[in-house]
This record gives structure tokens, C-alpha cells and sequence, in this order.
């Protein structure tokens, strides 16, 4: 399928668009996809930072959807307001849903606030597999390697906006986990 | 979204818009100035994970000056963006809080900032949890979640210099000193403030949020045996006259924006 990129860079900041579109030789396919395809496309589309977990099952797809005039909208949410990381997240749904044939508009919205319990069961399982604690209350955190609750806090702040920094009292091991928001 | 939120703002009547103009301007304004001041320790902060956290804070910060200087271009809608709102200006133009006047200081200095500015944001942002205007209260509600991090850090360090009597207290008390006469401009008023809680944009007067304020912070400055900060000595200069810290700060600020203003990257 020939596939001609409009924007090669992705914008600065939330409220701009990531645009993909077919040469314009060839036509959108008649009968769109469903939501459900959508869906397990973008269930494709990997967190850039940590790669085991889709964005799906992240929760920051807020809406997925063909509109009136046959081109796939789709809204994320973003972790937090200053993530660096939804530009590329907002290119790479723009690159996977281009494989469908019509004109895709990514954009950014604030319309409901993401929050920690948008990930879903299977998610929270990718995390602790990758060595994260899910998101929890910081009297709830839990080790992902030998799930003692001996642990403690080292800094409410971590390597990414969303992370905060834990010790493991039990198995003696540093490790990350999700902000509670 | 950008179109409803375009359409949204053009509803509003001249003296709405205007007074709403003054809002976003001077919460963008506070964002951004202390989330450069605080990205003044990554690297030599105190502690390593100090370094990470106020970093991390910083970029917090400077993410929601971003959307907030989004917003705000969205309602002028002049063809002027964010970073033209953020960057192209001379020093006397910004509206920040005097509180955030005072350069980076010592460690102490950063936690007292960093504490009457979080609990006084606090405030304000309950003000808008209700607005009227639903893009400035959607992204209220996002941006709530995340300060409650900071001000849990900000309270952590307050109790943790408080409590350890000689260096620590004393270079704290000396800090709350120098920041008194400033330490309520985060509540200034704003023109046409007035218009704001009449079409239900912010749900009190700023002199009602400060009061809000001070019923918050009173309990752990009594606790701790601080001095209460006093009431704003000249509230209508609360966000002009900048002083010369904030000078030296806007200078390395939009140095690379005016090396080369039309780069992007």
C-alpha cells in the first residue's frame, strides 16, 4: 500500500495533530473499520518508555472512532499534562492506523483527566512483569519482584513524571512505581 | 477540540474574556517562572533524589504553563502561539506572583517558596474546580492530581527544616522573612477580577481564596511555631515591578529564543 506521510515531525505540544494520509492515488476502502478494529490496532502501540505495555491498556485512548467524513479521529489522554512522551505516542498511532487507507487525526484532550485506575488488569500485570509497582496509594505499594509490602519510599519524585522511587526491605531491591493520580 | 474551544471562548462577552485573558496570563506566568526556578537545582540539589525531584517538579510545572499558554492562545486567537505568549516578551510584561521574585536562594529559601506557592496555587485551583469555562476547568482537574505531589513534598521539607533547631530553622525562618511581604501576591488582585466570579470562571474573590488560604497553612504554622506570612503590602503591585533575580532568570530563559527566534526543535 502506498502511504505518503503529510507531517514528518510531530508538533510541540497538545492541541496540535499528527496527520497521516494515502497517496491520493489510492481510495479509502468503502466499508470503514469498527471501533473494535481500531482498538486492537491500537492495542499494537507500545508505551515508548516502557515498551511491554500498550497504550490501551494504559487507558490514555479516549476516544476511537471513523467520522462523518471517513477519516479515523482518535483522542488520547495524556498521563500527565507535561508528558514528553505523547508526541511519539501521538505519531506512532498516526503511523499504525495509516495501515487502514484513510486520513487519521490524532489530537490531545483534557475532556476527562487520566488517572492511575485507567489501566487495566492485564496493564497492571505488564508493569509488574517489567519490574514496576502498578499504581497504589504509597501505603499500599507492594515490591514487584517478591511482593512484600516492606517497603518504603525514597523519593515521591522518579525518573519520569509518573514514577516515584521505592526500597525493598525484604529482597533489597530498588524499584519504581506509579503514581496513584 | 481546538474548534470548541474556539467557539467557546468567542461566546464570551468582551469584559469576560478580558478578565479571563488576566487569569490564564497569571497562572501561566507563576507555572512557568517557578518551574524554571526549580530546574536551577537539577544537577545540584542536595541530595540526588532532591536533584530528581525537583526536576521532576520543574517539568511538571513547565508543562502546565504549556497548557495553560495553549488555552490562553486558543481564547486570544491573534495567530500568536504558546511559545510566542511565553518567550516574546520584555521582562516587565510577565504577571507572575512577586513571591516567585526571589531568585533561586539557598535550600531553605526554595522550600519556603516552594510550600506558600503550592498550598497558594492549591487554593486557586479550587477556586476553578467549578468553572464556567470547561477547557480551563477539564484541565484543572488533570492538573490537581499532580500537585497534590508537590505540595506533599513541599510539606514534608517545611516540617523536616522546622523541626531541627539551629541551621536548618534558622535559614528557614530567614527565608519566610524575605518572602513575607510577598508571600500572599499568588492572590493579587486581578482587573476586572470581578467579572470572573460574576460569570462563574472562578468561583470567589481573590481576597476569598486568600482567606481559604490561610485557614489551610494556619494549623501547620502554628504547629511548627512559624510566622504567619502577613497580608501583601502593596497587593496591586502584587504582579509587576519584578525584581532583579527575576531579570537574571528571563534572561537565560529566552536566551535561545532570542539567539534565534524562528528555530524549532
Amino acid at each position: 500500500m502506498a502511504l505518503e506521510r503529510v507531517h514528518l515531525c510531530p508538533p510541540l505540544r497538545p492541541g496540535g495533530d499528527v496527520v497521516t494520509a494515502l497517496a491520493r492515488t489510492a481510495p479509502p476502502p468503502a466499508v470503514p473499520p469498527s471501533v473494535d478494529e481500531l482498538m486492537v490496532a491500537l492495542a499494537e502501540v507500545a508505551d515508548p518508555e516502557i515498551p511491554a505495555i500498550s497504550i490501551v491498556d494504559l487507558g490514555i485512548v479516549h476516544r476511537a472512532a471513523v467520522a462523518a467524513d471517513g477519516r479515523i479521529e482518535v483522542e488520547l489522554l495524556p498521563t500527565f499534562v507535561g508528558c514528553p512522551a505523547i508526541d511519539a505516542i501521538r505519531l506512532a498511532v498516526g503511523e499504525r492506523l495509516a495501515t487502514f487507507g484513510r486520513p487519521v487525526h490524532v489530537s490531545i484532550t483534557f475532556e476527562v483527566p487520566w488517572t492511575s485506575d485507567r489501566i487495566t488488569p492485564a496493564g497492571r500485570n505488564c508493569l509488574r512483569e517489567s519490574g514496576f509497582a502498578p499504581p497504589a496509594e504509597p501505603q499500599d505499594v507492594r515490591c514487584p519482584f517478591c511482593d512484600s509490602a516492606n517497603v518504603a519510599m525514597d523519593g515521591a519524585f522518579g525518573p519520569t513524571l509518573c514514577r516515584s522511587l521505592f526500597y525493598c526491605r525484604t529482597c533489597r531491591q530498588p524499584f519504581e512505581s506509579f503514581k496513584a493520580i | 477540540m481546538t474548534t470548541i474551544r474556539a467557539t467557546l471562548a468567542a461566546g464570551l462577552d468582551p469584559s469576560t474574556r478580558a478578565a479571563l485573558d488576566e487569569l490564564l496570563l497569571s497562572m501561566a506566568d507563576d507555572e512557568f517562572v517557578i518551574g524554571f526556578s526549580d530546574s536551577e537545582w537539577t544537577g545540584i540539589a542536595p541530595l540526588l533524589e532532591e536533584d530528581v525531584a525537583m526536576s521532576s517538579l520543574a517539568q511538571d510545572e513547565l508543562g502546565h504553563a504549556a497548557a495553560l499558554y495553549t488555552l490562553l492562545a486558543e481564547v486570544r486567537a491573534d495567530g500568536r502561539d504558546a511559545d510566542a505568549i511565553a518567550y516574546d516578551r520584555q521582562p516587565d510584561e510577565y504577571r507572575h506572583a512577586r513571591l516567585l521574585d526571589h531568585g533561586r536562594g539557598d535550600w531553605a529559601m526554595t522550600i519556603a517558596r516552594r510550600y506558600l506557592y503550592d498550598t497558594a496555587d492549591g487554593a486557586r485551583l479550587e477556586g476553578l474546580v467549578a468553572s464556567s469555562f470547561s477547557p480551563l476547568r477539564e484541565l484543572v482537574d488533570k492538573i490537581r492530581r499532580e500537585e497534590r505531589y508537590h505540595v506533599m513534598h513541599a510539606t514534608t521539607w517545611l516540617e523536616r527544616l522546622a523541626a531541627r533547631d539551629g541551621e536548618p530553622r534558622e535559614r528557614l525562618l530567614a527565608a519566610l522573612e524575605e518572602l513575607a511581604p510577598d508571600a500572599a501576591t499568588v492572590f493579587a488582585p486581578l482587573a476586572g477580577g470581578e467579572r470572573l466570579v460574576e460569570s462563574g470562571v472562578l468561583s470567589e474573590s481573590m481576597a476569598g481564596l486568600e482567606a481559604r488560604w490561610r485557614a489551610t497553612i494556619t494549623p501547620l504554622f502554628v504547629h511548627l511555631g512559624l510566622p504567619m506570612p502577613q497580608v501583601a503590602v502593596h497587593p496591586d503591585r502584587g504582579r509587576t515591578d519584578h525584581r532583579e533575580p527575576f531579570r537574571w532568570l528571563w534572561n537565560e530563559f529566552t536566551s535561545v529564543r532570542r539567539s534565534d527566534p524562528v528555530a524549532t526543535w
